[in-house]
């Protein structure tokens, strides 16, 4: 799952929920999310 | 206000008794915890109780050790047997522990006194102490600042004389943020030495159960209490020209208050001076360590909080309810990602420590912020005070290494500033012993303290 469609369900189901200011605690927290997949440390299956 | 150390020596002169300095432990609790909230429960009945207890084994010959009769406060995360245990939440309301935590059973037996149970941060989740079911602690050294968090009012409850030591949880600071905040020594002994048995959990990969105390010996010999070894003494220090510390630069230097660098620089200076080997280095992948702390935080607690959250979301307050939530969003491959991160910044520390007896860096990058502040002015920018004041600690919980926050002076406007070291895993007395070689270049002066127990 892309970090784009992962935000968007995320953000979909907190209102569904009732939860609109997590909003911007997730848009927070996909930019932790996306510097962690980006960092050296990850493995990958075609290398 | 006495040291521990100073204390068993009067005790045992018969110059002093336990009854006296628990009055007077109760006295200050009494006149200032109103200003303070320092407390969430006081067991004065109890304390006066197990007082007395004390003293009269101290007149029958039976010494149970450098705790014998010293007044304690516990962090009312922790249970002890008969009492509440709140986490600060209504959550936790119509709770009574049913036995003690085995760091407790291990107290009563070092001959411990309990005074009550201190003020924190909502099931220990934030760095500030505002967010309690029983309102704000504040700092002694300033009312309209935060003593710190999550342990907040257990660092107050120390620094203002309410009692001789305390006893914290640190996941990502909460012990050492505290400490400097209120100007006193905490110690997070390294991951799995002190049993977290018994201790409400917040993740329970990063818990850690360890002291604040007036000094370094003090924190010793609560921490070696806390183990189950009741007689053990404080280690012998290192000489200081043996000993070999290394400042992290990067990232642990790069965001600090102009006066937070100032008293780090001089406590540096003064070290170098006294004899001690520092060197400077640089970790690699400072920049992951936020990213890799919060995916597992937020995910160890979702999965602790997840049913009360959906059963009486109502209980919590609102911004640890809020937090709370966004750890169910996480993915169990972003988790998995953040642990192999967390094994690399172990193996970085480890590294680093490999040619050094500890890292030397401040412990919190600001001094203690106003009560009620979200952002707070760092260098030339702005931060959040939760992203600020977790971000020199937090690294710490990661990678398990043991940490000792000691006092090193005050900024202009009088609030404390502090000096962390970090020692090598499973080696904390060893850390214990550089602590002590440092502690007197680290500390100028006497050590920031409050409260009238034993002049």
């Amino acid at each position: 799952m892309t970090i784009d469609v992962w935000l968007a369900a995320a953000i979909a189901d907190a209102e569904r929920r009732g939860l609109p200011e997590l909003k911007s605690m997730l848009e927070t927290l996909a930019r932790a999310t996306a510097a962690l997949r980006a960092a050296d440390f990850n493995q990958r299956a075609d290398r | 206000m006495i040291t521990i150390e100073e204390f068993g020596r009067r005790l045992r002169a018969g110059e002093l008794t336990s009854t006296q300095v628990t009055d007077a432990c109760l006295q200050c609790i009494d006149r200032d915890n109103p200003r303070l909230n320092a407390f969430i429960a006081v067991t004065a009945d109890e304390a006066r109780r197990q007082a007395r207890e004390a003293d009269q084994e101290i007149a029958a010959g039976r010494d149970r050790g450098p705790l014998h009769g010293v007044p304690i406060s516990i962090k009312d995360l922790l249970d002890v047997r008969g009492l509440p245990t709140t986490a600060a939440s209504r959550v936790r309301e119509g709770h009574v522990a049913a036995r003690d935590a085995t760091t407790i059973t291990h107290l009563r037996q070092a001959g411990a006194v309990f005074v009550g149970k201190t003020n924190l941060h909502e099931f220990a989740f934030g760095t500030t102490n505002e967010d309690s079911a029983f309102g704000p602690a504040r700092n002694p050294h300033d009312p309209s600042r935060s003593p710190g968090g999550s342990s907040g009012g257990s660092g107050a409850s120390v620094a203002a004389g309410m009692a001789f030591a305390t006893i914290g949880t640190d996941t990502g600071g909460s012990i050492r943020i505290p400490a400097a905040a209120c100007g006193i020594v905490g110690l997070k002994p390294s991951f799995g030495e002190v049993s977290i048995d018994g201790v409400v959990p917040l993740s329970r990969t990063l818990d850690h159960v360890g002291p604040l105390a007036l000094s370094v010996a003090d924190a010793s010999l609560v921490y070696h209490a806390l183990l189950g070894d009741a007689h053990a003494l404080p280690p012998v220090p290192l000489p200081p020209h043996s000993v070999r510390l290394a400042i992290p630069r990067n990232y642990f230097l790069d965001l600090l208050d102009d006066e937070v660098r100032a008293r780090f620089d001089e406590a540096v200076a003064r070290l170098r001076d006294a004899g001690v080997h520092i060197d400077e280095i640089n970790l690699h992948h400072t920049a992951d360590i936020a990213p890799i702390y919060l995916h597992i935080v937020l995910s160890d607690a979702a999965a602790y909080h997840a049913a009360t959250l959906d059963a009486m979301p109502e209980r919590y307050t609102p911004n640890v309810r809020i937090r709370l939530e966004m750890g169910r969003y996480l993915l169990a491959e972003d988790y998995v990602r953040a642990l192999a991160g967390r094994d690399v910044l172990r193996r970085e520390v480890d590294a680093a420590l490999a040619q050094h007896d500890a890292l030397i860096l401040p412990t919190l990058p600001i001094p203690a912020p106003p009560v009620g502040a979200s952002t707070v002015p760092v260098g030339s920018g702005t931060e959040p005070v939760r992203n600020v004041m977790l971000r020199l600690t937090q690294p710490f919980n990661l990678t398990g290494h043991p940490a000792i926050s000691i006092p090193s002076g005050r900024t202009a406007g009088g609030l404390p500033c502090a000096v962390q070291l970090v020692g090598c895993r499973m080696q904390t007395d060893a850390l214990l012993k550089v602590a002590l070689a440092c502690e007197p270049q680290i500390a100028p002066g006497p050590l920031p303290r409050s409260g009238n127990v034993g002049g």
